[in-house]
């Protein structure tokens, strides 16, 4: 077992305590059906940032194009419950758009498509 | 596709993925690597140390927690559609994270190091409880390839229906056609129902 004191710091993952400050204090994204490969983008008609924090405003920047949960949780190098929870806040504030619907199993014009592209890489 | 606070007609992509799974050290991170657009990124869930997932950041502060990092690519077919490919993570116990990885996937490559067999078990067993379509590949790294697809297919007690193919996952055109060989998969067994 790790000492509290050890707990603060972690060699690999940085000082621990930082996700949960990020969120100040909120615990669960209000936004639902968040997956790794919903799709998120910032809107054209986003609202003023100056109450932003820097994180927020990250994710704005690195949304101007298409991005799925996950690839901005890698950029940002944060958890992805910690980025679920900053997204929600954007989506509230309708400066982020995000699909709706969850995972589904692609039909056979959607895998022709995946074919067809994967042969062309 | 519907938007929540949609305020412009603007689109954003349809999202697929694809499950790249195995043992510990089959090449997984290396077969993404070789297809992907983007050199891999690296994501990470928090857990706590009992392996239990953190979907909820309550009491967090008090609790030792750990990480389980998912590697992953990306490859944009067109305007319309984006692949990702995600790589399980190296441990069996993360099992909460496959489950995320395998809902509306096209499906599975478990990646197969004949040196340890017994090493695919796990995801094989896995992708055929939960009706998820997948192939076996079988990673021929440094000249490894000691047994044939037949012997390979008979040791892992795999359904005729099954393909196996063998790869070097290092390779981008023999990574591709890995890909293609499941798409093709899956696309058969939605023909079948």
């Amino acid at each position: 077992m790790t000492s509290r004191e050890d707990w603060w710091y972690d060699e690999a993952a940085g000082p621990l305590v930082r996700p949960y400050a990020m969120v100040r204090g909120r615990t669960r994204p209000n936004a639902p059906d968040l997956h790794l490969v919903t799709q998120v983008r910032a809107s054209s008609f986003a609202s003023d940032q100056t109450s932003l924090t820097v994180e927020h405003r990250e994710i704005m920047s690195l949304c101007a194009r298409p991005l799925s949960v996950a690839e901005v949780a890698a950029y940002l190098d944060v958890p992805l419950v910690v980025v679920k929870v900053l997204l929600s806040d954007l989506i509230e504030r309708g400066d982020v758009l995000v699909q709706t619907s969850t995972p589904q199993i692609p039909d056979r014009d959607l895998l022709q498509a995946v074919l067809d592209g994967v042969r062309g890489i | 596709m519907v938007f929540v606070g949609s305020d412009d007609q603007l689109t954003v992509p349809t999202a697929v993925k694809i499950v790249i799974a195995g043992g510990f050290g089959t090449g997984k991170t290396t077969m993404v690597a070789s297809v992907s657009e983007i050199a891999p990124l690296r994501t990470e869930e928090l857990l706590t140390e009992a392996g239990v997932h953190v979907d909820d950041l309550v009491g967090i502060e008090g609790k030792d927690t750990t990480t389980v990092a998912l590697d992953f690519g990306r490859i944009t077919i067109n305007t319309k559609v984006v692949l990702y490919l995600f790589g399980t993570p190296g441990q069996n116990r993360f099992w909460f994270m496959w489950d995320e990885l395998a809902t509306g996937a096209i499906g599975a490559v478990v990646l197969v190091d004949t040196r340890r067999l017994d090493s695919s078990f796990p995801s094989i067993d896995f992708f055929e409880h939960r009706g998820i379509p997948f192939i076996v590949a079988v990673n021929c790294f440094d000249g490894s390839q000691l047994y044939t697809v037949d012997e390979v297919r008979h040791a892992l007690d795999l359904d005729e229906a099954i393909p196996v193919l063998l790869c070097d996952a290092r390779d981008r055109e023999s990574s591709k056609a890995v890909l293609v060989g499941l798409i093709q998969h899956s696309m058969n067994r939605l023909a079948a129902v």
